[in-house]
């Protein structure tokens, strides 16, 4: 395992674009400032060498049109890979994503497919404030006709993003931009193309008390989280990275719930109304014989996302919450 | 630049776009013609400290620095009154400063601190003082438009006199919003000046690559309204001409659309490697730096010595230092206060 190559995710996902886009000439890239300076995170970098700036497509400040365009080329025969350079940005063009895209195959009666990805990046931490971090899956995931999916990890990214590039039909793919470069989250990752199914879960982590049920980043804090707590209280947390939120996979989380009985949830947007609603929601609905306990979540403060640092750290969750979160659950016993 | 610009001093006029353009700066007082190098010398001086924070590590998010766009701010804003509204973009701090905003209160703002203007919250794009009438940063590209035009709305129905300056770049002329907006100010005659800080990129993408024209504001003729091109980094054209136009702007004759020709010398963000410009053009411009032309000016008018002009510079650089003392010295906000105004 050590020998074999370690890629960032914002690597993994680069690298799923650039062997999708050598095996199918439809595919290709249409976003801000995304081909010379490689996009705002650098994600695109140097894509633009290999695939020139027809198929690299810097546009204008201008996303209403540039989803616009993306789902009527996606209509008549191309395959767009359309980057939003912040997923609050997604808001300009919320008309294109949610009435048109989103629409075309159901409302022509099944006569249209718009096989499109919108990929870009959510979350805070960075300092970027009140419109520049927010997590606006639920917007997208409330919409029939639109595929979402978060990864958590390189793995995942780039099997995720194989699999919404072969989608037909628009597919929301939002990434975390403190994933993108953090050596910490390296992973090996198969040269190969290989796609992981859209609709299914993943246990990142087995246990036997408790059930985690995250998305994206809070994976990733979840994991750091229920390793503290095992050694410190000795509770033994299975992790499930909820990965695509729509279509969901209920069932790995009901699996889960079978074997501990307790639920915690944990995302990075503000509590109300925010996508483990949902989650809460069909396992009350679905599961509720499973549970011993009530279902908590951990999510963000329900403010938009501060600038300064130290109102940030209390508006997003991180590991101390998490852990503060299972002891409260297990403790209700 | 191809300004046609004749200058005809006994006429004390200017044709600039087939405007004709009074010489309004001449008839300023001597105090306020200095006040405004001061305050293009502190814009300056409040970017480098800024940018010496960054580089310290001590700006949490990111910042776009004005240095090189100062003529614009300044000229615009004098030639306003002071109970107008302004209305910025990411790229605000020199809007901020021109439009009068305390600069301890900035720089806290910038180190995220709870004595800054938005107590920490909002950062370096989205400091605003609604009570001065500055409505905001904003880093939504394009984001102020809706405002500004908002603003100009209640100056019409109230009949308060007042006009509203929107300021926004290139880029943002290519969002769906700068058409709506304009044209709506236009159906209703608003008091809008929409004043388009070109310069020339809009992050990495040169205006070439974003428009097929050559100058942004020939699309006055799909609005039906007045607009002109100049040169952002004369302060006496900006001055001249932002004088011109609030006039007729505060008398009812609608919005405008002036187009301000100017250059940002550093990077677009914190990190920005630059690779889509080169070092000559950037130094080509940085011949043209605003400050430089104006302190000209003002010693061929025969209205201030170099050696005074020296004296302005370092009082604003100890402006700015006091304000990054104050700032560095400012507590951090308390958690406990993060959901205050939150109402919903
Ligand atoms: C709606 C939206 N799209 C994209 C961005 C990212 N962005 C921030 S500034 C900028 C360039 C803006 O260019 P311009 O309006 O010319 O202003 P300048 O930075 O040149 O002063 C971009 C693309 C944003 N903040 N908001
Ligand atoms: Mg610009």
């Amino acid at each position: 395992m050590e020998n074999k190559r370690q890629i960032t995710y914002l690597e993994a996902i680069r690298e799923a674009m650039q062997q999708m886009m050598r095996k199918d000439e439809n595919i290709y890239l249409i976003g801000e400032d995304i081909a010379e300076y490689g996009g705002a995170f650098g994600v695109t970098a140097g894509m633009v060498d290999e695939f020139g700036k027809e198929r690299i497509r810097n546009t204008p400040i201008s996303e209403a049109a540039l989803i616009g365009i993306a789902s009527g080329s996606a209509m008549t025969g191309m395959r767009p890979i359309a980057e939003i350079m912040f997923s609050d940005f997604m808001t300009i063009a919320m008309d294109q994503i949610a009435n048109q895209a989103a629409k075309a195959r159901y409302m022509f009666g099944g006569k249209a497919s718009v096989p499109m990805v919108i990929r870009t990046p959510g979350g805070g931490g960075t300092g970027a404030a009140g419109q520049h971090s927010q997590s606006l899956e639920a917007l997208v995931a409330h919409i029939p006709g639109l595929k979402v999916v978060m990864p958590s990890c390189p793995y995942d990214a780039k099997g995720l993003l194989v699999s919404a590039i072969n989608d037909d039909n628009p597919v929301i793919f939002i990434e975390h931009k403190l994933l993108y470069k953090n050596k910490r989250y390296v992973q090996y990752v198969p040269e190969e193309v290989y796609g992981i199914s859209l609709g299914k879960g993943d246990i990142k982590r087995k246990g036997k008390n408790l059930t985690i049920a995250a998305t994206s980043f809070m994976v990733q804090k979840s994991l750091e989280a229920a390793e503290e707590i095992k050694n410190e209280k000795g509770i033994d947390c299975e992790i499930i990275d909820i990965r695509t939120l729509r279509p969901l996979d209920l069932d790995i989380i009901l699996t889960s719930l079978e074997k501990t009985g307790k639920l915690m949830c944990v995302e990075e947007a503000p509590v109300f109304g925010g996508f483990m609603g949902e989650v809460a929601a069909q396992v009350a609905e679905y599961g509720f014989d499973l549970l011993d306990s009530p279902i908590l979540r951990v999510a963000g403060r329900n403010c938009p996302v501060p600038y300064s640092l130290v109102l940030e750290n209390e508006m997003i969750p991180g590991v101390e919450r998490i852990k503060e979160g299972i002891v409260d659950l297990f403790e209700k016993i | 630049m191809e300004l046609k610009k004749q200058k005809n001093r006994t006429k004390r006029k200017f044709e600039i776009n087939g405007y004709t353009i009074e010489d309004r700066f001449r008839g300023l007082d001597r105090e306020t013609k200095i006040e405004m190098l001061r305050k293009m010398f502190q814009i300056r001086h409040f970017e480098l400290q800024t940018e010496q924070f960054i580089i310290r590590g001590m700006i949490h998010g990111t910042c776009h620095l004005y240095i090189g766009e100062e003529a614009s701010a300044v000229g615009t804003i004098y030639a306003t009154k002071k109970d107008d509204y302004i209305t910025s973009n990411h790229r605000g701090h020199g809007h901020c400063i021109a439009k009068g905003a305390d600069l301890n209160l900035m720089m806290a703002e910038l180190l995220g601190k709870s004595t800054g203007y938005c107590r920490g919250r909002g950062g370096s794009m989205h400091i605003a003082d609604v009570g001065s009438g500055n409505l905001g940063a904003n880093g939504i590209v394009g984001g102020s438009m809706g405002i500004a035009t908002g603003a100009g709305l209640t100056a019409r129905m109230k009949n308060n006199k007042k006009i509203v300056i929107c300021f926004f770049g290139d880029g943002a002329a290519n969002e769906g919003i700068f058409h709506e907006s304009i044209n709506m100010a236009s159906v209703w005659q608003l008091p809008v000046i929409y004043l388009c800080e070109n310069n020339i990129y809009g992050m990495s993408t040169p205006m070439q690559e974003a428009f097929n024209i050559k100058r942004i504001s020939d699309r006055k003729i799909s609005y039906g309204i007045d607009g002109l091109t100049i040169d952002g980094n004369n302060l006496v054209e900006v001055y001249n001409t932002v004088s011109h136009f609030q006039r007729e702007c505060r008398r009812g004759r609608g919005p405008v659309l002036i187009e301000a020709l100017t250059y940002r010398w550093k990077g677009h963000s914190k990190s920005d490697a630059q690779v889509y410009r080169s070092k000559e053009e950037v130094s080509e411009w940085m011949k043209r730096d605003p400050i430089k032309i104006y302190s000209g000016e003002l010693i061929e008018r025969k209205i201030i010595t170099r050696k005074e002009i020296e004296d302005i510079e370092n009082r604003a650089r100890d402006d700015i230092k006091k304000a990054a003392d104050f700032a560095k010295s400012s507590p951090f906000p308390d958690p406990e206060t993060i959901e205050e105004d939150v109402y919903a």
